[in-house]
């Protein structure tokens, strides 16, 4: 019993990280089309800001709440500024191009984005584990869980919540996701796609790097935790659908669940769970679990 | 071309030009064997400038490279070598970032050797790389030493005639942990381990789980996680960590996953509930100080750092790591001070006149050798001369709230033939045997 609720919480605390980062990824897919690389890159500004925001706030005796917001603040304005230079800068002049084309250019702005990194912050890595500790623990049975992980999960049902009211039930909600169902038809109807296009980048930079700030806590801020993030993105939008918040939601369970079954239950098959979990979705969802095959236009 | 004077045999004057390029051509390649006039020693040094391992490993490495390369063109190394530079000669380094796949890695030792013509090459901290690097290093015949990465197969697998290592091997690190836990903790009954899941982490875990299964055969193992390389996220396995009913937890967890891993237990006591055996955290100690749990029973891949041997080279050593950098030395730059200067031993007593000596008697010379640095005595008596053994030692971790530093005690020593295989036979044979012939 006391497994399976820890296979639970577990699987629940990973399935939150897997989809505060993979919800900016699928967001972007789904309007522009971009299989963004440079997603990883959001991920590691928020983690490095939040960094330097732990290192202004913490230690100096102020409320902790305070660092909370200050870090994911720091982490979406870095988030927001990157993707506009990079929206603007950079993905509009290869829009309408080859899909191979703009994956592309955007692991060539990962790969910048990772050198910006170094020159920043430098090549060492930085210890931004006050808020993890400040938050506590609770104790259930022989389990001591993180306070820092159940907010994770609370935060991430927050934001899972707030992207389907916000698609459903505000303007710019129902814009993009007439763009999302057809481009060409929605700015046929005057939508301004290139706006929408602006707007839902930068959206997506902003919450890939909430993710990296909300993580940052837990790891060792480093060169290299976007890389090791985005394969994990990709492999959670692939389960659920290229383009679907509700499938990056149910992949990100799909997907922490599995895996805490795996090192509660057989440790040695951890490391493949995710992806034959993925090969089992697609073979029979060749699109994922929430889009379905689209006729080609010709 | 078609003249007279060529159908009578002699040779057309475009041959005579073709052959002079292909002889200059050959001169690069035979470079590293023909004597040539030394006025200074260059050296090519690996190590991890940038990444996760960068912090704890690389750059310790790095700036042990650099300061004693400084002493050493001084000639204040202390004495037998008080010699300035190698045998006279200046030495310059070239330092590259081991990050990136292995076929970047080999790229760059290439550039190394064939285009930089370093006379020898120091390096590498992941295993991963020093494999990958070993048969390229025969291939060019470059003599090349490895300062860190700990796997045995390197030696094990075939004879080398140009790779060596002065730093033990892995093995030694967790025979030893073995015999320091059962000395410290002889009530223990069951154990896990959390390990990364690659050469070094495997076999960390396979030599650890052989030694307590021929020291201690009732102690049963309990979990064996393997996570990831740089997964950074352990909530799954502290979680099964702490449902079961180990009481101690091995790791060669290092660098940013022993940190995240150790924020994350703490935060869910996960310390509290078992003790943590830690045989690479003296890399880690100096950066996280109080957030390493009191009572961690540590190693430093050998006598490194505070488990160094008390001698006056040692207290040199550190002396002038710490004045530079304003940190005491970890075991990264101990290991790096020590293979530079088994370098320098052997370098010199190959070296005949003025001329550098050839890789081959570079090589002849190296082989076997045993002297004494920071870390204390070692002697390259395994793996046909290239391997090197000592003594190690482990203690337990306290953070000094008075003093405000970190320090190690109960430190127990290991002499070298107690904890390293003998020569001929491998790691994992020697341990699966009983570790028989073990001098303790």
């Amino acid at each position: 019993m006391l497994t399976a609720f820890a296979i639970l919480i577990d699987g629940l605390v990973y399935a939150a990280y897997l989809f505060i980062v993979a919800v900016g990824l699928t967001l972007i897919f789904g309007v522009m089309k971009i299989l963004n690389v440079a997603h990883g890159s959001f991920y590691t500004f928020g983690a490095y800001g939040a960094a330097t925001a732990i290192g202004i706030y913490f230690d100096r005796g102020l409320p902790d709440a305070g660092g909370f917001l200050l870090m994911a603040v720091f982490a979406m304005i870095l988030g927001l500024a990157i993707g506009l230079i990079l929206e603007r800068g950079v993905m509009r002049l290869v829009y309408g191009r080859d899909e191979v084309v703009m994956v592309l250019v955007t692991y060539a702005a990962f790969l910048i984005l990772e050198d910006v990194v170094i020159l920043v912050w430098g090549p060492g890595s930085y210890a931004t584990y006050q808020p993890l500790l400040a938050a506590g623990s609770t104790e259930i049975g022989a389990l001591i869980l993180s306070n820092y992980d159940l907010g994770l999960i609370a935060a991430a049902a927050l934001l899972a919540a707030a992207s389907w009211w916000a698609l459903k039930f505000t303007r710019y909600g129902r814009l993009l996701t007439a763009v999302i169902f057809d481009r060409e038809t929605a700015a046929a109807f005057g939508i301004n796609v290139t706006a929408v296009y602006t707007i839902t980048f930068v959206i997506g930079a902003m919450l890939g790097a909430l993710g990296g700030a909300i993580m940052a806590p837990k790891i060792a801020v480093t060169l290299g935790i976007g890389v090791e993030v985005i394969v994990l993105a990709f492999a959670v939008v692939a389960i659920g659908g290229m383009g679907s918040i509700e499938g990056a939601l149910v992949g990100a369970l799909i997907v922490g669940i599995c895996r805490a079954a795996a090192v509660h239950l057989v440790p040695q098959v951890e490391l493949f769970v995710i992806y034959g979990v993925m090969a089992l979705v697609l073979m029979i969802r060749p699109y994922g679990l929430f889009v379905r095959a689209q006729p080609r236009r010709i | 071309m078609f003249n007279r004077g060529s159908s009578r045999g002699r040779a057309p004057a475009w041959s005579w030009l073709l052959a002079s390029l292909l002889g200059l051509a050959t001169i690069p390649a035979q470079a590293q064997n023909a004597p040539s006039s030394a006025t200074t020693i260059k050296l090519g040094i690996v190590s991890f400038l940038t990444g996760p391992a960068a912090a704890p490993f690389g750059i310790p490495g790095r700036n042990g490279a650099e300061v004693l390369i400084e002493a050493m063109n001084a000639g204040t190394v202390p004495a037998p070598f008080n010699k300035v530079g190698f045998g006279g000669s200046s030495v310059e380094a070239k330092y590259i970032d081991e990050t990136g796949s292995a076929a970047n890695v080999v790229t760059e030792f290439r550039n190394l050797v064939q285009r930089d013509q370093v006379d020898a090459v120091i390096g590498y901290i992941s295993s991963g790389n020093c494999l990958a690097v070993t048969p390229v290093a025969e291939e060019l015949k470059a003599i090349t030493v490895f300062y860190d990465c700990g796997t045995p197969r390197i030696f094990e697998e075939k004879p080398r005639a140009y790779v060596f290592r002065v730093s033990p091997q892995s093995t030694m690190d967790n025979v030893a942990a073995a015999r320091y836990l059962l000395a410290k903790k002889p009530d223990v009954v069951s154990y896990s381990g959390i390990n990364q899941n690659y050469a070094w982490g495997q076999d960390s875990w396979r030599d650890f789980t052989g030694a307590m299964q021929v020291l201690a055969p009732k102690v049963t193992v309990d979990k064996s996680l393997f996570p990831k390389l740089f997964a950074g996220e352990y909530g799954a396995e502290i979680s099964t960590l702490l449902t079961s009913k180990s009481q101690v937890l091995h790791t060669s967890f290092y660098d940013g996953d022993l940190e995240a891993f150790l924020y994350q237990e703490q935060a869910r006591a996960l310390d509290k509930r078992m003790t943590i055996l830690a045989t690479t955290a003296e890399a880690a100690m100096w950066r996280l100080r109080d957030k390493l749990p009191d009572g961690t029973l540590i190693g430093g891949r050998g006598p490194n750092g505070p488990l160094a041997p008390d001698t006056e080279f040692n207290r040199w050593f550190k002396k002038i790591y710490t004045d530079r950098y304003s940190i005491p030395p970890t075991y990264p730059a101990y290991q790096m001070a020590m293979s530079l200067l088994g370098l320098k031993m052997a370098y010199e007593k190959a070296r005949k006149g003025d001329a550098k000596p050839t890789s081959d008697e570079v090589a002849a010379a190296f082989k076997g050798i045993e002297f004494e640095g920071p870390s204390g005595v070692v002697k390259l008596a395994i793996g046909d001369g290239h391997q090197g053994i000592s003594e190690t030692a482990y203690g337990t971790y306290r953070f000094n709230k008075t003093k405000n530093e970190p320090e190690i005690v109960d430190i127990m020593r290991f002499p070298a033939e107690c904890v390293n295989p003998p020569a001929g036979v491998t790691a994992d044979d020697w341990i699966k045997d009983g570790m028989k012939g073990a001098k303790c």
